[in-house]
């Protein structure tokens, strides 16, 4: 007899048919076939429905995601919330998804973290099963698949989703891909940002953001937006310059992945702490668009 | 009608049709160098593998029949990313995956009509070349530990006499390379091979993978293209002064560097890169089917 937990049964990892079944090169496809309890969030899904009066689980908060020259940054802050309880001061929400992409999440963070982690296992059993990445594009798809399994779990408060962004080879160009709990796919252009902070984190990038910046001035303008998503909304983390936890960036251009270094983005974070001791609302955007052609 | 045969012929019979299969095919060389462990084979085919990444530390080996060891392949790349994502990546060893091959191979050989013809390796590079470890699974799941190197495939005690004879601790990737490449060379190709000319080795004859020791996330990579036809280039110039395995030690200084414990101050700057190049080498696979850029041996 099989231990069996919650209707959470532990899978057998002993020879079984499973393995040797010439099946997709899906990784999730596999677990739904062989280990359906290690699904994120299907736990939830199988049981009876959350109680009404559920715990306050940690939430992550904002993300945030600029094309730049070249590529595509992503930004995120480091606060989880739990209620009014600030749940941890230096949660980590943006990834590398493999060399190309990157993957950032807002929401419940226990199924947000594991849909990343189910993600990043997803891209890199597809690459050895097949021998070859999948697009830019294949990879979005496969994501919005894994989003729409939690669609139960969604619906009984235990709400989570991605923000993706990555490099297209094809195009040459960074791209970034919003979603919805029910799996909805959404190409974002130029810039997007998800969780609690982001209505305020667009309204910055809105000001801040030009067509064709450097990655650096993306990165900057990027940092600026976290910020205000941090001042005028209480579950974003600002940068935390006495305990020295700063946001999470990271790059993805045709050189692949990179996360900035965290003494990079102490002096970047600083840098911006420092203009706002002089102006707290941050730079101000010119007030008409100068004129065309002058 | 109905007739009786004895277990112990039964056993034997398929034994023998497995082994006599795996004979036929080409011999691959696995053997532990400063750098890693490195993979030999001739293999004209560039799309059809008979090395490939498991996961982080760990490659897959076989020989035999495609269809069956690519089979048993996928099944283990699912093993291992099933491990590693419900525990941690750090818990998927080459010993749990050597048992695991151990039991499927050995369960479809008692209980089917027909075993499969397939020899395979589950090697993983260790952070220093004492803690590297090689295991042979064959066909009826019989598992073996293997120490430096290891010769699968058919003819293999031939090539394995002559990487014995040649091999030795700390070697570097082109001594390994030249050891390997001059075993394979020696099998059933041109005859009497030692004293003469062997025929001009090109990288185009061979499928050549390393787990690389000084790589921290995903080791594996296949040297394809230009990097192996330089990885040739450097196994060969000894081979004109005879000096066999000490003239690769000779070149072990410039070529991988100082191994294990300096890695430690490289291991930053290559920590970046190293996914990013293994990346790359799942395309540089298909790219260099049909690259022009070949230079041309």
């Amino acid at each position: 007899m099989a231990p069996d937990f919650d209707g959470r049964r532990l899978p057998a990892i002993a020879p079984s048919a499973h393995f040797l079944t010439a099946g997709t090169s899906s990784f999730s496809d596999f677990l739904t076939m062989a280990a359906p309890g290690l699904l994120p969030g299907r736990p939830a899904a199988a049981g009876a429905g959350m109680p009404a009066g559920a715990p306050e689980l940690p939430h992550g908060t904002t993300i945030v995601a600029a094309l730049c020259e070249g590529g595509v940054v992503m930004a995120g802050d480091r606060r989880a919330t739990a209620g009014s309880m600030i749940a941890q001061r230096d949660i980590e929400k943006v990834y590398r998804s493999d060399e190309f992409s990157c993957i950032g999440m807002s929401g419940v963070a226990g199924i947000g973290i594991d849909l990343i982690r189910l993600f990043q296992v997803e891209l890199e059993h597809y690459e050895k099963l097949e021998g070859r990445t999948l697009s830019l594009e294949g990879k979005a798809n496969r994501l919005a698949g894994l989003v729409r399994g939690n669609l139960m779990g969604a619906m009984q408060g235990l709400v989570a989703v991605p923000l993706f962004a990555g490099f297209d080879e094809d195009l040459e160009a960074g791209r970034i891909f919003g979603y919805d709990v029910a799996g909805g796919r959404y190409e974002e252009h130029r810039f997007h940002s998800i969780g609690s902070g982001s209505v305020f984190a667009r309204g910055a990038l809105k000001k801040l953001y030009r067509d064709g910046m450097s990655p650096a001035d993306t990165a900057l303008a990027c940092m600026q937006a976290l910020y205000d998503a941090a001042d005028d909304d209480s579950a974003t983390g600002g940068p935390d310059v006495s305990r020295r936890i700063y946001p999470i960036i990271a790059t993805v251009t045709a050189d692949g992945f990179e996360r900035m270094p965290d003494d990079q983005a102490a002096s970047l974070a600083e840098s911006v702490v420092d203009g706002r001791m002089r102006r707290p609302d941050g730079p101000a955007a010119p007030l008409e668009e100068p004129p065309a052609g002058g | 009608m109905p007739f009786y045969v004895s277990p112990e012929q039964a056993m034997k019979d398929k034994a023998d049709y497995a082994r006599k299969a795996i004979t036929r095919g080409r011999s691959g060389v696995v053997i532990e160098c400063d750098a890693g462990i490195l993979f030999v084979s001739p293999n004209p085919s560039r799309a059809l593998h008979k090395f490939s990444e498991l996961y982080d530390r760990i490659a897959f080996a076989a020989a035999g029949r495609y269809n069956e060891f690519e089979r048993l392949r996928q099944a283990g790349v699912r093993y291992a990313d099933l491990t590693g994502y419900q525990y941690d990546r750090q818990d998927v060893t080459a010993r749990g995956l050597a048992n695991w091959y151990a039991q499927v191979l050995g369960t479809i050989f008692t209980e089917s009509n027909k075993p499969l013809e397939v020899e395979i390796v589950v090697a993983e590079v260790g952070e220093s070349a004492g803690q590297d470890q090689i295991y042979r699974i064959t066909f009826d799941g019989t598992v073996t530990d293997e120490h430096n190197f290891l010769v699968m495939g058919g003819q293999a005690d031939q090539v394995a006499a002559v990487v014995r004879e040649r091999y030795s601790d700390g070697m570097s990737l082109a001594g390994a390379m030249q050891v390997a490449v001059e075993a394979l060379a020696g099998q059933g190709g041109n005859g009497q091979g030692n004293g003469a000319e062997p025929a001009e080795i090109s990288g185009a004859q061979f499928e050549v993978a390393v787990l690389d020791r000084s790589r921290s996330h995903r080791t594996f990579r296949r040297l394809t293209g230009a990097r192996l036809e330089a990885l040739l280039a450097e196994a060969r110039p000894a081979k004109g002064g005879k000096s066999g395995a000490s003239g690769g030690a000779a070149s072990s200084g410039a070529s991988a560097g100082p191994g294990g414990n300096a890695g430690g101050a490289g291991k930053g700057g290559e920590s970046g890169k190293g996914p990013g190049d293994s990346g790359k080498d799942g395309n540089s696979g298909k790219g260099s089917g049909s690259s022009g850029d070949k230079p041309s041996a």
